[in-house]
């Protein structure tokens, strides 16, 4: 009763820069009880007690959207726990290969192609290994989430999930309130959304 | 290591399911929000919904449907079936589809598929191609396999890619409700071509037909309609075939 409450009164901002599938995010939401508001408004997003930072499609297309609403200078700034997926990872990071498109510099790394004698994007489902943080609290070792992406971030000291495609890399990242997710977990069924759900619930930890 | 993926296929007409044995005779399936939960608990990788009677009434029926399966469901799907324009994308996108498949409009115009890859990422873009051996040459075919082009089927395969698509998804017209296996021949001659995941469809009878298809025909996935909609094949079965062939597998 009381986790219920709880759940209808956490604000969850979806920042809506016009860059991807944000509707599935906020149906994935809506499945683990909590309802998610798109929006692009700098107010909205600092009174948020969660904010989603979704992405899907071209790192330097985004980067302009970002920059064209001031979004990129008020995004490395907020202090509530912030989760990027898939291309709002890769955003957050120093740079893009792709594009080459300077990045939010919140994670300490360049993301860069894939070799191209693997077949590009890295399209399905792949295992995730070496989980870290409370990001990951209940989910096993090697499970499996669905990607979709061409480029990707190396380990590096940020790095809290693995995943293996000809090369081992960052599935996720995560910086003091800053967490980023490469594969998207609003579509990576259970297991998704129980790493949805422990970012949800991130901060009533403590 | 990356899974091979197992779809099912949701054949759409009037927001019910519905699959064409070599795309004539139609039969009634079920309902397709329902079908999708049910083949996403199940263990399918991903579905594809293609509304074979997509005319412009369709547009709000099927975005319709797109928003009611990306609220129900959460795995990815794709949707095609008469897309045509940039506008058709952006509708099925912005309700919750993951991806597209164009067809026939890429044919026609194939400067399309630039365009929805620029203005989307090519990840969400798969071309879907149907072909049939034509005196002994394979050709892409139009329309839902009924109207014959000149085109290659391998040249067409290299332009698509080069043009930025970000999958394939090829279906056999010979092979398409034969229940007799995929074309591992034409499939691991395309898959060896290109550089972009291929989608295997036609032809599948049996669950040894699907590990052919990952073995000899060297897809990424492969699709399926009425032997999962019939239950002549359950997902869980397949895959745990697939997992003692060696095929890797998401269990």
């Amino acid at each position: 009763m009381s986790i219920e409450k709880r759940k209808v009164s956490e604000k969850v901002v979806i920042i809506n820069y016009g860059a991807g599938n944000i509707q599935s995010i906020k149906f994935a939401l809506e499945r683990l009880g909590y309802e998610g508001v798109l929006s692009h408004d700098a107010e909205e997003i600092k009174s948020a007690d969660k904010v989603i930072f979704p992405g899907v499609g071209e790192a330097s297309s985004a980067m302009k959207k970002l920059k064209s609403t001031g979004l990129d200078k008020l995004i490395p700034l907020l202090k509530q726990p912030v989760l990027g997926i898939c291309l709002g990872m890769q955003l957050m990071c120093n740079r893009s290969e792709e594009g080459d498109t300077d990045g939010l510099g919140i994670f300490d790394v360049d993301v860069i192609h894939f070799e191209k004698t693997l077949k590009v994007p890295h399209i399905g489902w792949n295992r995730i290994k070496e989980l870290k943080t409370p990001l990951f609290e209940g989910v096993a070792e090697q499970k499996f989430v669905y990607l979709v992406h061409s480029f990707y971030a190396p380990v590096c000291a940020e790095t809290i999930a693995k995943c293996d495609y000809g090369v081992n890399y960052s599935s996720a990242l995560n910086k003091d309130n800053f967490y980023g997710v490469q594969f998207h977990p609003e579509k990576s069924s259970s297991a998704g959304e129980k790493i949805l759900e422990n970012f949800l619930k991130l901060d009533l930890r403590s | 290591m990356l899974t091979k993926r197992i779809i099912p296929c949701l054949d759409i007409k009037d927001g019910r399911t519905v699959k064409g044995v070599n795309f004539v005779s139609l039969r009634d399936a079920g309902d397709p929000v329902e079908l999708a939960e049910a083949y996403s608990n199940s263990g399918a990788d991903e579905l594809v919904f293609l509304d074979i009677t997509a005319t412009e009434q369709k547009r709000k029926t099927l975005a319709e449907l797109v928003r009611k399966v990306a609220a129900t469901v959460n795995i990815p799907f794709t949707v095609g079936g008469g897309i045509s324009s940039i506008e058709d994308v952006d509708i099925l996108l912005q309700n919750g589809a993951d991806k597209v498949a164009i067809n026939s409009a890429a044919v026609k115009n194939p400067q399309l598929i630039n365009d929805l890859a620029a203005k989307f990422g090519k990840q969400c873009i798969v071309v879907a191609i149907d072909a049939k051996q034509v005196e002994g040459k394979w050709l892409v075919h139009l329309v839902g396999g009924k109207v014959p082009t000149e085109i290659d089927l391998f040249d067409w395969v290299k332009e698509v890619e080069e043009r930025g698509a970000g999958e394939i998804l090829f279906t056999s017209m010979d092979h398409d409700g034969t229940k007799a296996g995929f074309a591992n021949e034409a499939l691991a001659k395309i898959s060896e071509m290109v550089n972009i995941p291929i989608i295997a469809s036609g032809g599948a009878g049996s669950k040894e037909h699907f590990c052919d298809a990952f073995i000899k025909g060297k897809a990424d996935a492969a699709l399926a309609a009425s032997v999962f909609h019939f239950k002549e094949i359950e997902i869980k079965d397949l895959k745990q075939e697939m997992k003692e062939k060696g095929i890797e597998v998401r269990i």
